[in-house]
């Protein structure tokens, strides 16, 4: 149901009712009634503080932002988790950034290498460890391009040095090694291990091809934040060449270091994921001169908006084949629309997801005739909210950093037709009887992106939808009684 | 038998923690009490006088060697010494990696996992590093281990700051578990009325000093040869201050929850013995040439 502004309003305060005073007061600022009319979050939510214990929040650590997202990806290098086992080993290959290449000879996406510290590296320090390991890389795997050391929590308490040993090693395998400060303790959630990482890159990578030779393009450009889930970033740069463009680099799906160190030179960078690269984006401007620009490549109006948008950016020929490939595309998309949204029309949607898929995914969903009722971020900061607002309708509901209790009182109430979140919510959802798709992994399915994302997209929609198994949620003896004959029959 | 009675002795650094525990312990050891000492500090400096060694290998350095500390025996790390003293470092690592506290915890659980804590024992001395900077070095303070806590401190300003921080972690773990504090040994730097400033200091913290230990070259003769006193020249009158030590920590009763006191209260002490100046607060914040010019 759509719900107007009072309704919205009665409802957050309803389920607030639970709470103590001390966490009422504290989740009342995290929950809003969006209001469009508003040019700043700040006037309606806030974000980006410490979760109170014992509501059961979904964010991850520091290191998550760091090994998991932003430096995971690149597929070249050997990203060490410096520290107790766990967390490189519950963090492998969880993620589906999928990438080109042979895992253990020149790719190491989905291994994971550890330091796997025991008691006794705790006490005397991890250092000589962490010296040994990297010899073992470089033996077993000498094709790596360099190394990353993400620290897990232990590395900041005993203050192992792995600047110390970074800098000592990569003289020894003459490759890069670049420390990474992404303790998990630090920050509130994984969106400050985002911004360490992206500090890590500029001080330790951006600049170390600077001054060197490179035959460059007029249509260069880099694709900024697309971690290539599912096979997003592929779909993307397909669009982006079909334009005209020279995809240089892709940060970080499918990515190389070499990519990294080559982007300085490029023209303009496409940012994907405003949240977790932003930071490492103003870098390049202000230090570079290198514009940035996001765009939103979920479903045909939002693809054609940023094509037209990266398109006037650049000369005639690149504007021009831009409006070659919207005209190429527009009957497969015409043919989805037609296919999907007779049987998708009106239906509501919840969200609840990272880093930008709580708003860039609602172009899509519109497109089917779909309508997002409720969305949020995990980790998001007020400048994601900023961006938020106007993508919603008014009166809708927004929520931040929710709680396990809030969600699902919401969609008890809200009642939508399809909830987009995570694994952590799936179940407790689909129990209920509401669809579910997972909206960090696609479900195991993608890519979303880009125009051959968006028939994914909408079969996958269709599918959570459609399900057949929806119609069978009441259990036959909760049915009316069985008729006398039926009960002689059996 | 008696039970076993586990001791704890803190103090600033380098105020002789470690040589009066020794000396202490060998009296104890001479009067024909079974008596354990186990090092809390990775220095590891605690047993040398007992064992006439220059430092004993540790707990966590074998464990190190071996892999991990599950792989060690008792018999590896525990050395026994002048009177049947038995002696457990507990090791760490060098200064500026790492984590010592850690060590500290982890050779104290290895240790009563192992059984070392055996009936036999009258006493457990812990001899912990200089101040209580971390949850490792409170390890011997927390429940089940340390009963009785020993503040080795002297007249001098800055150990008396240190015994005051002590009883407030005292405090602390006094209140969740049965830590109590069990006297000041005054182990004299020759500075004025040093006995009647710890006996003042005592009275503050709700304790007594239970000892007076004059300054004696005795002591430092005997160091380095690597022996206490007790061992080195048992007929010296310094041997008997330690022995009358000993006597009064068998016979000592007096166990409490110390009252820390505030830093003006400590500095109204110090000013009356004299140690400290009184403050002018009409001098704080100006420079040199502005005082002169006014």
């Amino acid at each position: 149901m759509s719900m107007t502004r009072e309704q919205t309003e009665a409802l957050i305060s309803e389920v607030l009712e639970v709470y103590p005073e001390k966490a009422k007061k504290d989740r009342k600022k995290h929950l809003a009634a969006n209001d469009t009319s508003l040019e700043q979050s700040k006037k309606c939510i806030t974000s980006n503080r410490k979760s109170l214990p014992g509501v059961m929040t979904i964010r991850g650590c520091a290191y998550a932002g760091s090994k998991g997202v932003v430096w995971g990806p690149i597929k070249d290098m050997i990203h060490i988790s410096h520290g107790p086992v766990g967390c490189g080993q519950y963090s492998r290959a969880g993620r589906r950034n999928y990438y080109v290449g042979t895992t253990g000879v020149n790719s190491f996406g989905t291994m994971n290498f550890t330091s796997d510290f025991q008691e006794k590296d705790i006490v005397f320090g991890g250092d000589k460890k962490l010296t040994k390991l990297i010899e073992e890389v470089e033996q077993l795997f000498p094709l790596h391009n360099g190394i990353s050391v993400q620290s897990e929590c232990p590395i900041g308490l005993i203050g192992d040095d792995i600047e110390a040993v970074s800098k000592k090693s990569a003289v020894v395998i003459n490759k890069p090694i670049i420390p990474v400060r992404c303790e998990g303790f630090r920050g509130v959630s994984q969106s400050l291990g985002h911004h360490i990482a992206n500090d890590a890159i500029r001080d330790w990578v951006l600049d170390k091809r600077d001054g060197q030779a490179y035959e460059s393009t007029p249509y260069d450009v880099a694709i900024i934040g697309d971690y290539n889930i599912g096979g997003d970033a592929w779909a993307t740069r397909v669009i982006l060449e079909e334009m005209g463009l020279r995809v240089v680099a892709q940060w970080s799906g499918d990515g190389t270091l070499a990519e990294m160190m080559n982007t300085p030179k490029v023209k303009l960078n496409l940012l994907h994921c405003y949240r977790s690269m932003n930071y490492i984006s103003r870098h390049m401007e202000e230090k570079y001169g290198i514009p940035y620009m996001e765009y939103n490549f979920f479903g045909p109006t939002k693809i054609i908006e940023s094509i037209r948008k990266i398109a006037a950016f650049f000369d005639d020929s690149v504007k021009e084949k831009s409006e070659a490939v919207i005209a190429r595309y527009q009957p497969m998309m015409d043919e989805i629309v037609a296919k999907y949204k007779p049987r998708l029309q009106g239906k509501k949607v919840m969200l609840y997801v990272g880093g930008l898929r709580p708003r860039h995914v609602i172009g899509a969903y519109e497109d089917l005739g779909m309508e997002v009722i409720g969305t949020g971020y995990e980790f998001a900061h007020n400048d994601d909210y900023d961006r938020t607002i106007k993508e919603m309708g008014d009166a809708t509901l927004l929520y931040d950093d929710v709680t396990g209790f809030e969600l699902e009182e919401f969609v008890k109430k809200i009642k939508p037709d399809l909830v987009g979140s995570g694994i952590k919510e799936k179940y407790i959802f689909q129990k209920m009887g509401i669809p579910l798709r997972q909206m960090h992994s696609w479900d195991y399915s993608g890519p979303y992106h880009g125009y051959d994302g968006f028939a994914i997209f909408a079969r996958d929609m269709d599918i959570a939808l459609s399900s057949p198994v929806w119609s069978k949620l009441t259990p036959p003896w909760k049915t009316a009684p069985a008729s006398a004959e039926e009960k002689k029959a059996a | 038998m008696a039970k076993l009675r586990q001791c704890a002795i803190y103090g600033k650094g380098g105020i002789g923690k470690s040589t009066t525990t020794q000396n202490l312990v060998a009296a104890l050891a001479e009067s024909g009490k079974k008596v354990m000492i186990v090092g809390c500090d990775p220095k590891a400096d605690s047993t040398r006088l007992i064992l006439h060694s220059k430092a004993q290998t540790t707990v966590m350095h074998l464990a190190a060697e071996a892999g991990s500390v599950e792989d060690l025996e008792l018999e590896d790390v525990l050395s026994v010494g002048y009177g049947g003293v038995k002696c457990v470092e507990s090791g760490g690592p060098e200064p500026g990696v790492g984590c010592a506290g850690r060590g500290v915890i982890t050779a104290i659980n290895f240790l009563e996992e192992e059984g070392a804590y055996d009936e036999d024992l009258d006493f457990v001395f812990y001899d912990v590093l200089g101040d209580v900077v971390c949850g490792g070095f409170a390890m011997p303070i927390r429940e089940n281990k340390a009963q009785e806590i020993y503040i080795v401190c002297s007249g001098e300003m800055m150990a008396m700051y240190a015994a005051n921080n002590i009883s407030k972690g005292i405090v602390k773990y006094a209140n969740s578990g049965g830590v109590r504090l069990a006297g000041l040994i005054c182990n004299s730097r020759n500075t004025d009325r040093e006995d009647e400033l710890i006996m003042a200091l005592a009275a503050r913290l709700g304790t007594t000093m239970i000892h007076f230990v004059p300054r004696d070259n005795a002591v430092q003769h005997a160091e380095i040869r690597r022996m206490t006193v007790i061992e080195y020249d048992p007929k010296h009158k310094q041997a008997d201050e330690y022995r009358a030590l000993a006597n009064k920590v068998v016979n000592n009763t007096n166990f409490v929850i110390p009252t820390p006191i505030e830093m003006e209260e400590l500095e109204e002490l110090l000013m009356e013995f004299g140690i400290m100046e009184a403050e002018d607060e009409s001098i704080v914040g100006k420079t040199a040439a502005e005082l002169a010019a006014g």
